[in-house]
């Protein structure tokens, strides 16, 4: 009996110890192993304050002239918009680019750590003229910016 | 999918900052096929995460409507000269891969 239980125990340490080595090489995906996954609610939502409802879980934001956004006043190709967002809000824990009018309003959500300066750039794709809103959380409250870009040929295959 | 991260990390004044070029398409699953007329699957990237000597200091989820070959630039304070970067990266098709870098 002892040895029966002695083979289970070994059989079950086995099988731990291969799940381990599959999350190593990368043959599981992180998703199912990261407990925050990317927020499939949030991309699909089809208007702003869905996508913001769905990833903050409140759409209502405070405009404020903390944060800055880059972004050209003319796009000649919608495809590759740079953006970059930066604020003075202290303790920022997210940054979100939101592109309006796009098919999919939410661009991109990064999450900042602490030491993280509440800074970001990137490259959007824009389907026509709109304003791009950055959303800044700091604590529990939402902060936004918008500026306007003019697109001139769109981004989205049009 | 070797190789599709490019990425810079430089200090100054205690501050690192992170620029980053990853290949991929990133498609939108709107856009047609010129030849086939049928629509291109979606495959974007969905999640990048950066960690600084194994610890995370930025996460990015991103949609559809991020760029061809996406580009990405954060700072962080706390960096030092030969710390370890680690970029990673997943697309909705579950491909992924990561890169190891030391900072500058």
């Amino acid at each position: 009996m002892s040895n029966m239980k002695r083979r289970t125990f070994l059989k079950g340490t086995l099988a731990a110890g291969a799940a381990g080595m599959a999350v190593k090489a990368g043959l599981l995906t992180p998703r199912t192993v990261l407990a925050a996954a990317w927020p499939t609610a949030a991309f699909d939502a089809k208007t702003v304050p869905e996508a913001l409802t769905a990833l903050m879980g409140s759409d209502q934001l405070d405009a404020s002239d903390k944060i800055t956004i880059k972004a050209p006043d003319i796009a000649e190709n919608g495809a590759v918009v740079p953006v970059s967002v930066e604020t003075t809000i202290p303790g920022v824990t997210s940054i979100s680019i939101i592109s309006e009018k796009n098919v999919s309003p939410l661009a991109a959500s990064f999450s900042l750590a602490a030491e993280t300066e509440p800074f970001v750039a990137t490259r959007i794709k824009l389907a026509k003229t709109m304003n791009v809103t950055a959303v800044v959380k700091s604590g529990d409250k939402l902060y936004s910016t918008s500026k306007e870009v003019k697109v001139t040929i769109g981004g989205c295959g049009g | 999918m070797a190789n599709s991260i490019k990425v810079r990390a430089k200090v100054t004044g205690g501050v690192t900052t992170v620029k980053a070029l990853i290949s991929h398409p990133m498609e939108t699953g709107l856009v047609k096929d010129k030849k086939t007329g049928e629509l291109i699957p979606a495959h974007f990237i969905q999640e990048v995460t950066c960690e600084h000597n194994g610890k995370n200091v930025l996460t990015a989820w991103w949609g559809a409507s991020v760029s061809k070959n996406p580009y990405l630039s954060f700072r962080f304070k706390g960096g030092k000269a030969g710390d370890t970067l680690k970029l990673h990266w997943v697309d909705n098709k579950g491909e992924s891969d990561s890169l190891e870098t030391k900072i500058a």
